[in-house]
């Protein structure tokens, strides 16, 4: 595994924050076991943005499914595709963005999820498809691009704790 | 997979001993649980104080140790994290169990003869 942090954007076309802002690059061969070290390695690696609980169990929350999604689905648990993350602190939350070069998504559309339904019988009860709706639940701005033979799946998770500014 | 049981009168209790539920063990999970609760009492009480992190499979793999109970019995949540509870809250499965603080308050409604050795939690 590789990961790579930046502590500062120097490109000036670049969103620009106040301060120092966190970048992370990983790139890993998606396994489960390696969506669990990169899960790790990305949290300590935020430890910057001083995130309060609740945001800190989002972000890890829907990082974990967007990369459970591509190792279940996209690679189809082979466990040799590459999976490619770019985390980058933005005053709007962060900003992140995966690719994989797996299988496209069906209808080249991320899937919405299914709503709930807690008053259904409990042998009706879906036991799987709560990723999406946690996903479209606790991101903005998602948008999902098939461009050549990888997927680009790119969205925004809100934080609270606002970036110092000077 | 790392699971303690305590039987108890009516009931059985079973810890999670691992600090993350989710993809890598979801499976494992459930599978254990059935297992484990194949001629379980009507109330199994599954204490999740130590899970730290759970995702949409560790959520699927409750609901189905649940459903794998059959109509004639419950599984009763106790210890939810935060980040643990958030996701039964905003995928709305927290109505779907009974959901005890901790584990000491899920015993407590029990008789006498079995509070001595819950309150050792």
């Amino acid at each position: 595994m590789r990961t790579e942090a930046i502590a500062h954007t120097s490109d000036p076309k670049e969103e620009r924050v106040p301060g120092n802002s966190v970048e992370l690059r990983l790139v890993f061969p998606c396994t489960q076991s390696n969506v669990r070290r990169a899960l790790a390695s990305i949290m300590s690696g935020l430890g910057a943005m001083n995130l309060c609980d609740d945001d800190s169990s989002s972000i890890e929350l829907v990082l974990a499914e967007v990369l459970n999604n591509v190792t279940e689905h996209a690679y189809r648990d082979e466990g040799t595709g590459m999976i490619e993350l770019h985390l980058k602190q933005t005053e709007a939350g962060l900003s992140c963005r995966v690719i994989d070069n797996g299988e496209g998504m069906p209808r080249n559309t991320p899937p919405q999820g299914i709503a709930p339904c807690p008053n259904r019988p409990l042998d009706q009860q879906p036991e799987g498809g709560f990723g999406w709706f946690l996903i479209r639940h606790l991101t903005s701005d998602l948008a999902y691009m098939r461009h050549a033979n990888s997927n680009v799946l790119s969205f925004r998770i809100e934080v609270g704790q606002a970036l110092p500014r000077n | 997979m790392q699971l303690d049981t305590a039987h108890y009168d009516g009931f059985m209790v079973v810890t999670l001993l691992e600090d993350r539920l989710d993809a890598a063990i979801a499976l494992d999970f459930k599978d254990t649980m059935r297992d484990l609760t194949m001629d379980a009492p009507p109330r199994v009480i599954l204490d999740m104080e130590n899970v730290r992190f759970l995702d949409s499979s560790g959520l699927g793999a409750v609901i189905g140790a649940m459903k794998q109970l059959g109509p004639k019995r419950k599984l009763e949540l106790a210890g939810l994290k935060p980040a643990v509870e958030k996701v039964f809250r905003l995928t709305r499965m927290d109505s779907i169990f009974v959901i005890h603080p901790n584990l000491a308050g899920a015993l407590s409604g029990e008789p006498a003869a079995n509070t001595g050795q819950a309150h050792a939690y």
